[in-house]
């Protein structure tokens, strides 16, 4: 299968991959996907006290379209509020990334990270309080 | 010595023509282009000729008795349709039932699914985790009404080979037949029709560094005498089991391809082998969890089938780029499932997902075995970097005990 260009670039070079502390109250964190279904991402963001995702993480287990919709979706969220990044819809990244009908799952996925994270996030500030 | 990139390791799904073998079908081109089937001229009798030839030649590559017993097809697709398809539809007055096993190339299991919408009982034997087929499933799975026994000699996949000997002693003994698709493993391991009973066998030409888009069929024709319907109906070429006019250029490559196996394929197996081991050694030495699919004793010399646990064979595929490798993950296939032939093992869906096959061939060299050898080492590595699986094993956190979202 011929990747587009976008896809190859955040494959090779992934942005912000890495770990942050789950147990920061500040860090919501989304593991999503199954080992036996070939793709995990997980996805961690650190939002400031006023609300804006202030740094974003991931690391996936997945084919190239996995690892670069996952790549992207921190790209994107990163320096947004979180009601922003809530809005992130897996179409934005299926045209952003040229992905192929079979790898919209991928896509699916890097948005359910996303919202799993700031669940994550939310839970963790509702206990706080 | 400079690597000449891209480096090719998939000789399971072909292999690149053979010189030797290219010259020696140039001239049935143009200068010797007749039509064997032409029995009025020279033009026809030197095609025919020629085609002889190779029917010898692929003949005693098998152990064939006569060199009738080789009828040509358009590749071991149709050779395996025909073997199954026209066995059981001429035996149908004999019996209905059918062995075969789960992990047979896609032309004999989707064979047998038509058959069985015909009203044939089809019986798929698993395999252990060493790949193979017990024998002894085989012989309680023999029926009055079994009339046919298709087990492969070598699995394209993981490489794997059937104890095909102890089948066929078996189907023997109950006069019932036996097909044995042999495409990944004639020449390269030991297949010998006589030895092992084989009553007909599938082979095709650019598994061997032949051309594409030629295959044979071996049918025995004495002790027992195979009889079968053909699939294709037309001029009644090849003593009826198949017709149309012969790919007489490609035929001859097979022969003189089946010919270069017989006097280099041992010696050949012996470089392979070496090779693979060594690639083996490096990866398993230099990663933890590389994990080895199939029994290593009974394999092809080329074939290193394995998985690199927590990374997924796709972005595998695309980190070693300039490698021809395959994978046995479902993202490279359009199905969603993982291959059949590692679930049929036990091998589990993830470490599946994780897997990559090496086809080392004729014009693999040492060079290109360290070269892949260090690219994947590294290209693991980087990747279980990015893997929150890898991570969370070396939390050692237990996988299988985290409640995954699946979607
Ligand atoms: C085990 C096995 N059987 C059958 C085939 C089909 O052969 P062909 O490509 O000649 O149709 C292949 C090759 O893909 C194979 O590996």
């Amino acid at each position: 299968m011929a990747y587009s260009d976008k896809v190859i670039d955040h494959a090779e070079n992934p942005r912000n991959v890495g770990t942050l502390d789950k147990d920061d109250p500040s860090v919501g964190t989304g593991l999503v996907g199954a080992p036996a279904c070939g793709d995990v991402m997980r996805l961690q963001i650190k939002v400031s006290d006023d609300g804006v995702i202030e740094d974003a993480k991931f690391k996936t287990f997945g084919c190239g379209s996995a690892i670069a919709s996952s790549s992207l979706a921190t790209e994107w969220i990163k320096g947004k509020k979180v009601e922003e990044a809530e809005a992130l819809k897996n179409v934005d990244i299926v045209n952003e990334l040229n992905l192929p009908p079979v790898k919209i799952h991928c896509s699916v996925l890097a948005e359910d990270a996303i919202k799993s994270a700031i669940a994550d996030y939310r839970a963790k500030q509702a206990a706080k309080r | 010595m400079a690597i000449k990139l891209p480096i090719f390791m998939d000789y399971h799904s072909t292999t690149p023509v053979d010189p030797r073998v290219i010259e020696e079908m140039l001239p049935y081109f143009n200068e010797k282009f007749g039509n064997a089937a032409s029995r009025s001229h020279a033009f026809g009798w030197t095609a025919e000729e020629a085609v002889d030839y190779a029917r010898e030649r692929i003949g005693k590559l098998i152990n064939a008795q006569s060199e009738k017993e080789i009828v040509f097809t358009s590749g071991a697709t149709e050779s395996n349709n025909v073997a199954i398809k026209g066995v059981a539809e001429f035996y149908k007055d004999k019996g209905n039932h059918i062995i075969t096993s789960v992990i047979e190339h896609k032309a004999v299991l989707d064979t047998c699914k038509r058959l069985e919408k015909e009203g044939y009982v089809v019986t798929y034997l698993g395999v252990g985790k060493d790949g193979r087929v017990d024998p002894d499933d085989v012989k309680k799975a023999l029926t009055d009404k079994t009339i046919l026994v298709s087990i492969m000699l070598a699995n394209n996949e993981i490489g794997t080979v059937q104890p095909i000997e102890e089948i066929g002693k078996l189907t023997r003994e109950r006069g019932v037949l036996l097909h044995s698709d042999a495409v990944q493993g004639v020449g390269k391991v030991p297949f010998d029709v006589q030895q092992m009973n084989v009553d007909l066998a599938s082979i095709t030409a650019h598994k061997m560094y032949g051309p594409k888009g030629v295959g044979a069929l071996y049918v025995r024709r004495s002790k027992p005498r195979v009889r079968l319907v053909a699939q294709m109906d037309g001029g009644g070429h090849e003593r009826g089991m198949r017709s149309g006019t012969l790919n007489v250029p490609g035929i001859v490559g097979f022969g003189k391809a089946a010919e270069i196996m017989m006097n280099e394929g041992k010696e050949e197996g012996v470089r392979l082998l070496a090779m693979r081991e060594r690639l083996r050694k490096k990866l398993q030495s230099s990663l933890e969890e590389v994990f080895v699919n199939g029994s290593l004793e009974h394999r092809l010399p080329g074939n290193l089938n394995v998985s690199f646990a927590f990374v997924e064979g796709e972005a595998m595929m695309m980190a070693i780029k300039d490698v021809a490798v395959s994978s046995g993950s479902a993202c490279t296939s359009a199905s969603l499932e993982p291959s059949y032939v590692l679930r049929a093992l036990g091998v589990g869906d993830e470490l599946a997902h994780s897997s990559i096959r090496f086809g080392l061939g004729r014009y693999t060299t040492d060079e290109e075995i360290d070269y892949v050898s260090d690219l994947v080492i590294d290209k693991v590595k980087h990747l279980r970097n990015m893997s929150p699986l890898y991570e969370m094993y070396k939390d050692g956190i237990d996988l299988k005990s985290v409640q995954w979202v699946a979607h």
